[in-house]
């Protein structure tokens, strides 16, 4: 099973709070591929992908922040008009709610890569598989 | 049940006329040598010759707070100054303190009813007992220590703070009691887990006693888990010795008042009323075996009720029921009476909520608002803010049915509320009124 990890910390909504976590993966020499911050009223969550989640992990939770490890579908697009689409239907066909979502790309009018939270991780998984569509690993998205 | 502990299991009957004897004997002293008492006994025409059963003891007039602070430091003094070997003053209050004062016989006295106590919850002298209390003008550190000894048990004064230090001593001498006050435990928990360490298997303890400070069944358990012990609750006052005044049996379930020390009545704190056992109210407290400064009808600002059945434990002192609060301790907000120690049941009882939080009043248009921060523990966040919507709902559904009002639910990151390594300041008032 392809699967990534995505790292969420718990942040209140105040100055300092992304530099606070940033500094600690520098410290570590930790790379970060993509980041999204899903923001409440008062506090918010900061998602990571990283090339080491679990040292990421263990480092952000020592200094006492609150940071969950969490799975997510790395699901690989064409970078070109309708590829998102094309996913977006499948996803439609099989029923499945998603969760969070965000999209880089990774070679420009090549290929692009969505990451998909879903709390039905194991049925999306299947269903993108069995449609041909790839899921990339966590090597495949730190080797790029 | 051994020859010493008789005491423990006196018939009714005979405790009441004990505690007559007591009274008496009491009253005839202070009347004689207090100036306080004898001022308030002339004033009200009463005479001690005159009472005749513990009934009389309702014709005597509270003494207040207010009482032991102006009359600061002598004025209840019961004896010669020679006889005096110790000044406690009490904590918590602004201002002029209270004086305490103690002969060696009441020093004896009540190192005899904390031994008697820890006894009851079954430390023997095997036990390492540290004692995480400060010590100095505070009672509950040195009272507890002599009580300790005169079980005997090996005792490690290790007073208050210092909480690396702590820890190290727990490992080394392989500490199995310990007295300390609940935020305390919690916040030792915290620096344990840092060190990673985890109390359960990284020390030997088996009984912790807890006080100095009001906290919920819900806090107990908490503590009992993370350090695998089994925790009781004591209830004790300066005034009145100090720690020790009553304390839970094995079975958990009120705390006995120690009657052969203590007479106890609740009242109605607006009227006055003496109310009868099962009644919640203000207790009231009459030392009756006490030299150096013996008070009558003290009015201790606790609220708390009677248990009016036996215990299981066969104990005839009755029990009182775990402190809902200092009469002081309770804030009104918008009309509706708050007491911080029903925050507490609801937070303690969600497993997400960590050990720290805080309740801030502020005054908005001159209305008022009750907000809550409440700390996200580390290891039960999921990652997803719908999660922490969710619990921030529940919380405040939680607060408002017991509270009867919708406090605001403010989430803050693990470890960013202040601690404190003595009694806990939990509510902050900001109101200007």
């Amino acid at each position: 099973m392809e699967r990534v990890q995505q790292i969420s910390v718990f942040a209140e909504n105040k100055p300092g709070k992304i530099e606070k976590i940033t500094a600690i993966l520098t410290e570590e020499r930790i790379n970060i591929r993509a980041i999204t911050i899903a923001s409440g009223n008062r506090y918010g969550v900061i998602k990571l992908l990283v090339n080491e989640p679990m040292r990421a992990f263990e480092a952000l939770k020592k200094k006492g922040l609150s940071v969950a490890l969490n799975p997510v579908l790395a699901v690989e697009m064409e970078d070109s008009p309708g590829g998102l689409h094309k996913v977006a239907c499948l996803i439609k066909e099989h029923k499945i709610n998603v969760e969070d979502a965000c999209g880089f790309v990774i070679e420009s009018g090549k290929r692009a890569v969505l990451l998909m939270e879903t709390k039905q991780i194991e049925k999306a998984e299947k269903a993108l598989l069995s449609e041909g569509i790839r899921l990339l690993s966590e090597k495949d998205l730190y080797e790029l | 049940m051994s020859s010493n502990n008789k005491i423990e299991y006196i018939a009714r009957e005979e405790l009441e006329s004990l505690q007559f004897r007591r009274l008496k004997d009491t009253l005839e002293r202070v009347y004689k040598s207090s100036p306080f008492y004898r001022k308030m006994f002339k004033e009200n025409g009463l005479n001690p010759s005159k009472f005749k059963s513990l009934k009389d003891l309702s014709l005597i007039p509270f003494t207040t707070r207010q009482d032991l602070r102006d009359n600061f430091p002598y004025g209840l003094l019961s004896v010669p100054l020679e006889k005096v070997i110790r000044l406690h003053t009490s904590t918590g209050t602004t201002g002029k303190p209270k004086a305490v004062l103690f002969t060696q016989k009441d020093i004896d006295q009540a190192s005899e009813l904390i031994a008697r106590s820890m006894r009851m919850t079954g430390a023997k002298r095997d036990d390492v007992f540290q004692n995480m209390m400060s010590y100095g003008l505070f009672t509950g550190g040195l009272i507890f220590h002599y009580g300790a000894e005169k079980l005997g048990l090996l005792v490690i004064p290790a007073g208050a703070g210092n909480t690396e230090r702590q820890i190290q001593l727990m490992r080394d001498f392989k500490t199995t009691v310990i007295h300390i006050t609940p935020s305390y435990a919690l916040y030792l928990a915290d620096v344990m887990e840092d060190m990673g360490l985890d109390p359960k298997h990284d020390l030997s303890l088996r009984i912790a006693y807890l006080g100095a400070e009001p906290y919920s069944e819900e806090t107990r358990v908490k503590i009992q888990d993370i350090f695998g012990v089994d925790a009781y609750n004591s209830y004790g006052l300066s005034e009145m010795n100090g720690p020790g005044v009553a304390f839970e049996c094995r079975e958990k379930e009120g705390m006995h008042l120690w009657e052969d020390n203590f007479i106890m009545e609740i009242i109605d704190p607006s009227t006055g009323k003496v109310l009868e056992d099962g009644e919640e109210g203000e207790l009231v407290l009459t030392s009756i075996n006490r030299e150096a400064m013996p008070i009558l009808r003290y009015r201790t600002g606790d609220l708390t009720y009677i248990y009016p059945e036996r215990c299981r434990c066969g104990r005839t002192h009755r029990r009182i029921a775990r402190l809902k609060g200092r009469v002081d301790d309770m804030f009104i907000v918008r009309g509706v009476n708050v007491f911080p120690s029903e925050i507490e049941r609801v937070l303690m009882s969600l497993p997400e909520v960590g050990r720290n939080y805080q309740i801030v009043l502020e005054r908005e248009k001159n209305l008022d608002k009750l907000r809550v921060r409440v700390e996200v523990k580390g290891d039960l966040f999921n990652g997803s803010l719908e999660h922490l919507r969710k619990l921030e709902d529940r919380i405040r559904t939680r607060l408002r049915s017991e509270l009867m009002l919708t406090p605001q639910v403010e989430l803050v990151e693990a470890g960013s509320l202040p601690r404190t390594t003595g009694k806990a300041k939990r509510v902050i008032d900001k109101r200007k009124i």
